[in-house]
């Protein structure tokens, strides 16, 4: 039996079909399922073997990119989301669900405190919490303040614990789309501690095409990180969006390739739920 | 419990505004100070402090420093607000009551006023300006209590509004005051038939009328009878009279009489068209000399046109596509993001309405020039910098938060449009074949959906259809939105859903006249009866009428049958959104609305939608002098090397040069159909000529989409502007790969004062370019829209019309996506071809916003000064004319080498002529680039000047391989081609006229030029 895909729908989320293609494509098969069929009880994650979270502007993105769907996932599917993951089971959050992960202390995940998925709604208030609930790492407005789409190259660390970079030995290319996609790590020893621990997965590079080799500012070029198992990856770039041939920008002056760089991020997660 | 102010500021972006939370909450500070906590800020790179409202802190001031502070005006859509309630409530706490959300700039003591004043929009937008000093908390806590005062319950009325015995006087001034916008024949017409009801008008009626009746949803002008004046000369082609039938017939006389421009130059183009695509099925056609254009298609291709709220076409086995483009024009002169935003709202409802997947958008916005001195700007006029930027962020907000690819577009600035810019907005849709239902029943229920109703956008549909003057904003403040993109895009997650179960018998989109519009156009067959006191509101206090007439956005109306109800209604509140019955389709004719038993209307739907008179308007022509005169006089050389500074100056000029400041913050990846991007090339820095989609990820079939418009060609004749915007937008379509013979085109008229006999004269005369256009080309308009009284009157009485604009959208087949061309150079040693003929038509042409005017004789002869802005200079050499009968075959022969895999590179001419196409291919596609142009196709001897920057329609410059020379040839043979050059492997354009060089530019230099040019 096929293993199934979560592709989670939720006010705002708008690459869930992106998201759903990619997977099929890659031989998988995909559901879009809205936040509240989870929440209900109709629908459970646990049925599933992947999650991902799509890109979007997740209620309006109004308080923060990700931030409103974050607190909505912690508070009501923190318990589920939380055994998904610590399961082994594979997730991935692109672009607005990059964010949203962040943002619920998905990732970087474990960096020797709590996250805000282990709120309790009755805890009261103190710098304790306070200190708690401040993550590792955020995402926030892009340095040049634009929202911006273009296409980027991107490198995957060969040293990272992800799984679903395995096997990306050269330069990709994704389209970036979005205004929040600075990756900040809290100070200098958060980000030592991603890089240690390998859970830095993609990175911006220089490009002959005169691109920013670091389109948003982000912290040490990171475009994507992991959790510290590896199952978990948060990305800016939209690899849903490259994977076919004629999406790449420049197809028509270049020899079409066999499938767009970012399919094998998809093929990769289903071979890991599988195995 | 209380009352609390959350001031939340970044540590990483120190001159980015404070955000503030004024909460009216059910709970006490340490749950405000939790929300602050958990919600409100990014700890990381924010810091957030809560106060009660009851003692707040005086804030501390840098010196010499001021803050604004500001929020939006009650009533209007405060997204963020929204937000805040509901992450209070997924954090467990009481539900918020009010919340207002508010920034506040510090900036110097010394700014000067403007500055101020450009922080804020008090259309929509209160503020407080706070200087260091003790008062300073007890007039901030003034301020934000004003804010979180809800409006109080009112009694509602139903008023009756005197009709019955008024003067003509007292008719019009009825109209006037109540933002009617009626003539006296229309009021007189109400008048009449509430006499016959022996009764007076309710307001609501009164309202509904106007609303119904308004040239926004009646497009009166386009069905008025028109008389046409022709003064002077006519312009009419001797030879081939049937290819300019429409223009002969507007010259066959002194006056000529018609009936309706929409019926008789538009609706029946499509009509014609059809006709010979069937009759030149393989039988020779039987009635008239109609040229072979196409084979017959053998599907029904055209699904739709000109009835639903979008054209429809079949696509591929199983589907259809639809596409619509609307206006947003007066909105967003006044409140330019709120206008924009809604705007790109209102043009995906419309595809809604037809049951499809919005796929794609288009934008094309005309601005003042953004270099404007500020003494220039009149009164209640926002400056073009202003504009541009809140536009462009209005529709970069909504689109890219719906989810749909912003995938073509231009930009333009004219002074013509500085008071009254023009916002179009356009989408595709796709859906699965025949699952539009129009089947509404009596007994249906009428279902309202989506966003809530509040006293938002009252009066829209009226407002935009008078000019506006410097008292407008002050009159119609309430007629200005703003968007909430997650409430359309939840209404289209459930909307999608609803139509593959089958739910609804019917739909529609609300947007201008609101409801009354809305189920008044629904019910129209059948009748229907609304109880207004269901509409779920936004705040307490409308009246029934305001509930009635309310443009608030996000809303459409299903008629649901009564099976289906239940689950349509448990569908939406699955996905939380919002979903009420209001009433129900009857079988009596009538349009009942009822407020708490009281009647609000009670009118016969034949008087609704027929009763108005028919408009009867003036219109004369008179031809601009000398504009077309002697065509055998050739612009003389001024040889020097003015060439290249020219070209520079061209690639800089803001209407050519790179939109990629605006296009980069538009997300065109969305949906992953985009297969040729707006910015091409190997930097993706070129001009992509038209966007390619592959809507289907199963089949390799797609869709071109284009757009052609020259508002300079429009103010000296429209007729011919409407043939040269339909062979630029089909150009465009062609030149990406799209099929000219699988191509249907879309209308939008953007003009001034229809009641003026010249404005009326150039609306004709584009309506009928249209018609001729449309059957030379063989394209079918599926849809079309009108904006009229694009004007601006100061104090004094002064007017000034927009240029006469006429945009054409193309929606073209593309047989196979893997076939689609680039406009980039491709390879050294290929051949450059120029495909067309280049004539001595320099007239609306951009070389003379760069060239003095004694550089270029004859000297001009003045323009008409029917709707001339300053902007558009006298002119001489001619207005570009196009040869319709040759350029269809252009057309399908420069497909027919794309489809056969000849052409590496196609690109077509337009805004700087052959000179600026070149100098784009080459530095897109990092090759440089050698043509000499003796052998350039012409007619005559013409200038170097003409050959370089003569905007002469239906050219292409092409790309193709030497081994694909003869092919390509033979494909064009009997139609102008030239081979000019060939790509080259130094890196400049290098351009010979025989032995004489030109021009000689580095790529590098070219493409600075082109990219420099501050565009919003």
């Amino acid at each position: 039996m096929a293993l199934k895909t979560l592709i989670l729908r939720a006010p705002g989320i708008n690459r869930d079909e992106d998201a759903a293609a990619a997977i099929e494509l890659a031989g998988g098969v995909a559901e879009r399922v809205h936040i509240n069929r989870i929440v209900e009880g109709s629908v459970r994650l646990h049925d599933y073997a992947l999650l991902i979270i799509p890109g979007g502007f997740s209620y309006g993105d109004h308080l923060g990119a990700g931030k409103l769907l974050a607190v909505d996932l912690a508070h009501r599917l923190g318990e589920q989301l939380r055994d998904f993951v610590a399961d082994g089971r594979p997730v991935i959050g692109i672009c607005n669900g990059f964010q949203v992960l962040v943002k619920a202390g998905v990732l970087p995940g474990d960096m020797n405190q709590a996250t805000p998925t282990t709120w309790n709604k009755d805890e009261p208030n103190s710098p304790a919490l306070q200190r708690r609930v401040t993550p590792a790492a955020t995402l926030t407005d892009n340095v040049h303040g634009q929202f911006e789409c273009s296409w980027a190259y991107l490198e995957a660390d060969q040293t990272s614990q992800c799984v679903f970079t395995r096997g990306i030995e050269r330069p990709i290319e994704l389209p970036i789309a979005h205004g929040e996609g600075r990756f900040v790590a809290r100070d200098a020893a958060a980000l030592s501690a991603l890089q240690a621990n390998r859970q830095v997965a993609l990175r911006y590079i220089a490009a002959a095409h005169g691109y920013p080799a670091n389109p948003n500012g982000s912290d040490d070029a990171i475009a994507g990180i992991c959790n510290a198992q590896g199952n978990v990856l948060g990305l800016m770039p939209h690899p849903e969006n490259a994977i076919l041939p004629t999406q790449h920008p420049a197809w028509t002056r270049e020899p079409l390739r066999a499938e767009g760089d970012g399919l094998v991020i998809f093929r990769n997660a289903l071979r890991y739920a599988a195995g | 419990m209380g009352q609390f102010l959350v001031s939340v500021r970044s540590r990483v972006h120190h001159t980015a505004p404070q955000l503030l939370y004024v909460l009216d909450a059910p709970f006490d500070q340490a749950a405000a100070e939790r929300l602050a906590m958990l919600l409100l800020h990014d700890p990381l790179v924010q810091s957030a402090t809560t106060e009660p409202l009851d003692r707040l802190a005086d804030l501390d001031l840098p010196a010499e420093t001021r803050a604004v502070e500001i929020a939006y005006l009650p009533g209007v859509t405060d997204n963020q607000a929204e937000s805040v309630k509901i992450g209070a409530l997924r954090l467990s706490l009481p539900p918020l009551q009010v919340v207002h959300t508010l920034r506040r700039h510090l900036i110097a003591a010394t700014s000067n006023p403007a500055a101020q004043r450009a922080l804020y929009n008090p259309l929509i937008e209160s503020h407080l300006v706070l200087e260091a000093g003790p008062a300073q908390a007890a007039q901030r806590e003034h301020f934000y209590r004003g804010l979180l005062q809800t409006p109080g319950e009112t009694s509602p009325q139903i008023a009756r509004v005197a009709l019955r015995e008024a003067d003509d006087a007292r008719l019009q001034q009825i109209s006037r005051a109540g933002i009617l916008a009626l003539d006296l024949a229309e009021m007189r017409a109400i008048q009449a038939f509430y006499r016959s009801e022996n009764r007076e008008p309710t307001d609501g009626e009164l309202e509904t009328l106007a609303q119904t009746w308004s040239e926004h949803c009646s497009h009166k002008t386009f069905k008025a009878r028109v008389r046409y004046v022709h003064k002077g000369q006519g312009s009419a082609p001797r030879d081939q009279p049937e290819l300019y039938a429409a223009l002969h017939l507007l010259e066959s006389a002194p006056v000529v009489e018609i009936d309706s421009l929409i019926k008789t130059f538009l609706i029946s183009a499509t009509a014609e068209v059809l006709k010979r695509r069937t009759t030149n099925s393989g039988q020779p056609a039987t009635d008239g000399p109609a040229p072979k254009l196409h084979p017959l298609t053998p599907d029904p291709w055209i699904l739709s046109a000109f009835v639903d709220n979008a054209g429809i076409i079949a696509f591929g086995e199983a589907h259809e596509l639809s596409i619509k483009v609307e206006t947003h024009n007066h909105p967003s002169a006044l409140e330019p993001f709120g206008g924009a935003n809604t705007g790109v709202g209102g043009v995906v409802r419309d595809v809604l309405g037809v049951s499809a997947q919005p796929i794609a958008n288009t934008n094309v916005l005309c601005f003042g020039p953004l270099d404007l001195a500020l003494s220039e700007l009149a009164p209640g006029v926002l400056h073009p910098r202003t504009v541009a930027a809140g536009v462009v962020a209005g529709v970069r907000d909504y689109g890219n938060k719906l989810g749909i690819p912003m995938v073509n577009g231009a930009v333009l600035y004219e002074r013509g449009y500085t008071a009254n810019p023009l916002v179009f907005c356009g989408t595709v849709g796709l859906a699965p074949r025949g699952r539009h239902p129009r089947n509404l029943q009596p007994g249906d229920a009428c279902v309202v959906l989506g966003g809530r109703t509040g006293r938002d956008g009252i009066h829209g549909a009226t407002f935009s259809s008078e000019e506006l003057t410097n008292t407008t904003a002050q009159e119609v403040g309430s007629a200005v939105q703003i968007g909430d993109p997650i409430s359309e895009k939840k209404l289209l997650d459930v909307l999608m859903q609803a139509r593959d179960a089958g739910l609804y018998s019917a739909i529609t989109d609300c947007g201008a006249g609101g409801l009354s519009s809305a189920v008044g156009e629904m019910g129209e067959k059948t009748g229907v009866r609304v109880t207004l006191e269901a509409v779920p509101l936004k705040y307490a206090g409308l009246q029934p009428w305001e509930i009635w007439l309310s443009e608030a956005q996000e809303r459409m109306v299903l008629a649901v049958p009564p099976v289906h109800l239940p689950e349509l209604l448990g569908l939406c509140a699955g996905e939380d959104v919002e979903a009420t019955v209001i009433g129900e389709f009857s079988g009596d004719g009538r349009l009942t609305v009822t407020h708490q038993g009281a009647l609000v209307v009670d009118l016969a739907m034949a008087f609704l939608h027929d009763g108005r008179p028919q408009r009867v308007l003036e219109a004369e022509w008179r031809p601009a002098a000398g504009v077309h005169a002697d065509r055998t006089q050739i612009t003389p050389d001024k040889p020097d090397a003015s060439y290249k500074r020219h070209l520079l100056a061209l690639l800089a000029h803001p209407n050519i040069a790179s939109k990629a400041a605006i296009i980069r913050t538009y997300d065109h990846e969305v949906g992953g159909r985009t297969v040729i991007k707006p910015l091409v090339g190997v930097e993706r820095s070129g001009p992509g000529d038209a966007a390619v989609l592959r809507p289907l990820p199963s089949s390799s079939e797609g869709l071109a989409l284009g757009c052609g418009i020259n508002p300079r060609y429009g103010a000296i004749d429209p007729y011919w502007m409407a043939l040269a915007v339909v062979d630029e937008a089909l150009r465009n379509v062609v030149a990406v790969g799209g099929d000219p013979g699988r191509t249907v085109i879309l209308d939008n008229f953007c003009w001034g004062d229809p009641r003026l006999p010249d404005r009326m004269a150039g609306l004709t005369r584009a309506a009928a370019g249209c018609y001729d256009a449309a059957l030379a080309y063989g394209t079918p308009f599926v849809s079309g829209k009108d904006s009229l009284n694009n004007e601006y009157r100061d104090a004094a009485g002064n007017r000034q019309a927009i240029p006469p604009t006429l945009l054409i959208t193309a929606l073209a087949h593309v047989p196979d996506v893997q076939q689609a061309v680039t406009m980039d150079l491709k390879e050294v040693g290929n051949q450059v071809y120029l495909v067309g003929i280049t004539d001595d038509e320099l007239a609306g042409g951009h070389l003379h916003d760069v060239v003095a005017p004694s550089a270029l004789s004859p000297q001009p002869s003045a323009l008409p000064d029917v709707v001339a802005p300053p902007a558009l200079s006298p002119q001489p050499s001619a207005l570009p004319t196009v040869d319709i009968a040759m350029a269809p075959r252009i057309l399908a022969a420069v497909h027919a080498a794309i489809r056969s895999g000849l052409v590496r590179a196609c690109h077509d001419l337009s805004e700087g002529g052959l000179a600026v196409a070149a100098a784009e291919m080459a530095f897109a596609g990092g090759h440089g680039l050698a043509l000499d142009l003796a052998a350039q196709p012409t007619n005559q001897a013409l200038s170097s000047t003409a050959l370089l920057f003569a905007e002469s329609p239906t050219r292409f410059l092409v790309e193709v391989p030497p081994q694909h020379a003869a092919a390509f040839e033979s494909l064009l043979l009997g139609l102008p081609h030239a081979v000019l050059g060939v790509v080259a492997s130094s890196a400049e354009l290098v351009i010979h006229h025989g032995q004489t060089e030109l021009i000689r530019a580095p790529l590098g230099e070219l493409q600075a030029a082109w990219q420099g040019t501050t565009v919003v």
